[in-house]
């Protein structure tokens, strides 16, 4: 159990630190960072019977987040050429607040919700929801469109991440289609970035509003 | 008795801690360096110099360097030995270590500004704003720890039970003291001790216009506050219970001499950050404790 509470204080100063970065190519490290620790996750939450279920799962999650992802994140940002600096919305400092405030609430918020006892271990539900929100920061904080795709897939990280207690003996194909289904739309979305940066020379959001016909 | 041998200790191998840290900047550029003992020598030297003052300063000016040894010294009654409570000790004690640092700076602060030198105001301001921002972090360091241990005082708060499992949150603590402690006494990568550029210059830069016991007294109070992050930073990590009284001085000892040479380490490895990032260095320093806080709150 120590291991499964660093495991999840690691996932918070992850989140935190995809808040902090300021580098591009950095931020493409700390979500094969986050990949690898969400691929502990099910094995240290398994029943000791249920171990051997879970480690294809493990297995999984680790090379699609944990090498896969983060490999055609650093392969569309060396190809794409573009200026190797996150540039926020929100100021990195600001953003940082953020991310400890979305933690306090999802610690008041699971004293809130009725969860069935036991069901959630202790720090899963706030790390879950913390990773969901800092996901959601970074999407509307951050100007590139590839520091969005990494936020859709924090995000993801986090869903899965609540879903993890969920997952019974039965359940693992579900996760598995979850997976391949991320694996698509970030695939449709490293091919999207691509085209919008060679068709604008340029892969920040804000300039969309000023498109014209 | 062993809470004055710290205070006794403290005040006799401040000087050294300085050397050490100079000594493996040295080693580690490949050059011979300074003896240990510099920081003493220079002392001794400086004591018996005249003092030289500006015609236009006040009395703030000699004054400045006194108040703050004076209160860094006192700050030094609060802290703690290995396993050993301080000589003063009180619920809140961590409060009042934190404004007597504070009212340390804030002496030199008034005294480099009653120089009339627009440079010294430079370095002043500097320091004042990198100091306010520390400030916070600070006292969330010591909150973190009042949450962890259930004590209000810095002699129950910094005493680690060494039974028992060490939650990976309360390990965040001596990690944020030691930027805290880079970052108060004007080290790599905040301020460069040596450097005398005016363009980087915080810490160096308010203190040019003493000269003599009064440099002296600047040198020897900024010796002792860097004895007191280090003794802090050490203190989380030195088990107070199960182990004999020599050896909890002889794991405190060796914890301050670790700090010191990873100081010596962070210097010679780490190039000096634009004025502008080091808010940020302290925003992510004082997230993390932050976090290690709302952590040791809700267990």
């Amino acid at each position: 159990m120590e291991l499964y509470q660093s495991v999840m204080v690691a996932l918070l100063c992850v989140n935190l630190a995809l808040l902090a970065v300021t580098r591009l190519r950095t931020l493409t490290r700390i979500t094969a960072v986050q990949g690898a620790l969400l691929a502990l996750v099910p094995l240290l939450s398994a029943t000791p019977g249920a171990a051997g279920h879970m480690l294809p799962l493990s297995l999984a999650v680790l090379a699609i987040k944990g090498i896969g992802f983060p490999w055609l994140l650093a392969r569309t940002l060396s190809r794409l050429e573009v200026n190797p600096v996150v540039e926020p919305y929100l100021g990195f400092n600001l953003s940082l607040l953020a991310g400890v405030s979305g933690l306090l609430f999802s610690l008041w918020l699971e004293t809130r919700l009725p969860f069935p006892p036991g069901l959630f271990p202790p720090l899963l539900f706030p790390a879950a929801l913390t990773t969901i929100f800092t996901g959601l920061t970074l999407v509307v904080a951050r100007q590139k469109a590839l520091t969005q795709v990494i936020g859709y897939l924090a995000a993801e990280n986090g869903i899965f991440l609540l879903g993890t207690p969920l997952s019974g003996q039965g359940s693992v194909w579900l996760e598995l289609s979850v997976l391949l289904d991320v694996f698509v739309a970030v695939f449709v979305m490293g091919i999207a970035i691509h085209h919008i940066s060679k068709t604008f020379d340029s892969i920040d959001v804000g300039r969309f509003c000023t498109l014209r016909d | 008795m062993h809470a004055a041998l710290h205070l006794l200790l403290a005040l006799a191998l401040a000087p050294l801690v300085p050397g050490i840290v100079n000594r493996v900047k040295a080693r580690v550029g490949g050059r011979a360096g300074k003896p240990l003992l510099q920081t003493y020598f220079d002392l001794a030297k400086l004591v018996r110099k005249g003092v030289v003052i500006s015609e236009t300063a006040s009395w703030v000016v000699w004054a400045g360097p006194i108040v703050s040894l004076a209160a860094v010294a006192c700050g030094l009654l609060l802290l703690p030995g290995p396993g050993t409570p301080a000589p003063v000790a009180f619920g809140g004690d961590f409060l009042l270590l934190a404004y007597l640092l504070g009212l340390s700076r804030l002496a030199l602060v008034l005294a480099a500004l009653d120089t009339g030198s627009s440079f010294e105001g430079m370095g002043a301001s500097r320091e004042a704003v990198f100091s306010a921002l520390a400030e916070p972090v600070l006292f969330l360091c010591f909150l973190s720890l009042c949450a962890g241990s259930g004590g209000l005082s810095l002699s129950t708060m910094l005493a680690l039970p060494s039974p028992g499992p060490v939650t990976a949150e309360r390990l965040f603590v001596p990690v944020i003291l030691f930027v805290l402690l880079l970052v108060e006494n004007c080290r790599i990568p905040v301020d460069d001790p040596n450097t005398h550029l005016e363009l980087t210059m915080i810490h160096e830069v308010m203190v040019l216009d003493h000269s003599g016991p009064d440099l002296a007294a600047v040198v020897y109070g900024a010796a002792l506050k860097l004895w007191i992050f280090c003794a802090l930073t050490a203190l989380t990590l030195t088990p107070a219970s199960g182990l004999s009284p020599l050896a909890a001085w002889g794991v405190f000892g060796g914890l301050m001499l670790v700090v010191a040479v990873a100081v010596g380490l962070v210097e010679s490895a780490m190039a000096r950050l634009r004025l502008l990032r080091v808010p940020r260095l302290l925003g992510w320093a004082g997230a993390l404790v932050a976090l290690s806080l709302v952590l040791s709150v809700w267990r």
